[in-house]
């Protein structure tokens, strides 16, 4: 089951290797994103785009904000 | 979104996913660094000023009205204990009886908007409305501070001799 995470728990997680992913669609993240974020639109997530992510460390997603 | 792209990650093997549910609006809320085309757009977060002053609805109108004109301000932000804007006090209100509560004189229900709103059409609206000043909260409604039109002027200011 995902864990949600807080704001300070994110910047911790990064500096501990976890790799950050922006589910948002392209253009979204080519106008902004968190710095170091890699980018996998939720709508082309499966096997083949998530296979350069390394499965032994810890994987935070994101979007805009709740909704 | 975020929830779904974490589960669709689970059902995909991955076993060490973590969601930041709050996501890139509440990273830009607290100017935190982020890349990409519109990386440099200055936000109404980074202008606002977080020390405006604020009360609490039991607050007597008279302390209120010390502190708010101490601190060089007109108008003050009415919050409960979690930091939620719940109203805000200005103007003849703030010149009321002393011993009135602050929720009994707030305006309920501000004008807000988001710390993560552009600079430059947030500024062009508030000149429309002739707007010298506005809250600034995040998403669930906790106060970030009050922006200055003047303060946001000067910045954009800036921004184009840069």
């Amino acid at each position: 089951m995902p864990t949600e995470l807080h704001r300070n728990d994110v910047g911790r997680m990064i500096a501990d290797g976890a790799q950050l992913l922006d589910v948002l669609p392209t253009d979204e993240y080519e106008a902004e994103h968190l710095t170091g974020a890699l980018s996998i639109p939720l709508k082309t997530l499966d096997a083949a785009t998530t296979a350069g992510l390394d499965r032994d460390r810890p994987v935070i997603v994101y979007c805009w904000d709740t909704q | 979104m975020s929830p779904r792209a974490a589960w669709r990650l689970e059902s995909l093997g991955f076993t060490r996913v973590f969601d930041y549910v709050a996501g890139e609006a509440d990273w830009l809320a607290f100017g935190l660094p982020t890349e990409g085309t519109n990386a440099h757009v200055p936000r109404a977060g980074q202008v606002a000023r977080p020390d405006a002053p604020a009360c609490h609805l039991t607050d007597r109108l008279g302390d209120v009205r010390d502190r708010t004109r101490a601190a060089g301000w007109d108008s003050c932000v009415v919050i409960n204990e979690r930091g939620i804007v719940l109203g805000r006090i200005r103007g003849d209100a703030l010149d009321g009886n002393a011993e009135q509560l602050a929720d009994a004189v707030m305006r309920p229900g501000p004008v807000t908007v988001r710390p993560s709103e552009p600079l430059d059409g947030l500024v062009r609206r508030m000149r429309e409305r002739s707007t010298a000043d506005i809250v600034v909260s995040t998403s669930n409604g906790m106060l970030v501070g009050v922006l200055r039109r003047a303060d946001a002027e000067r910045r954009l200011a800036e921004e184009t001799k840069a």
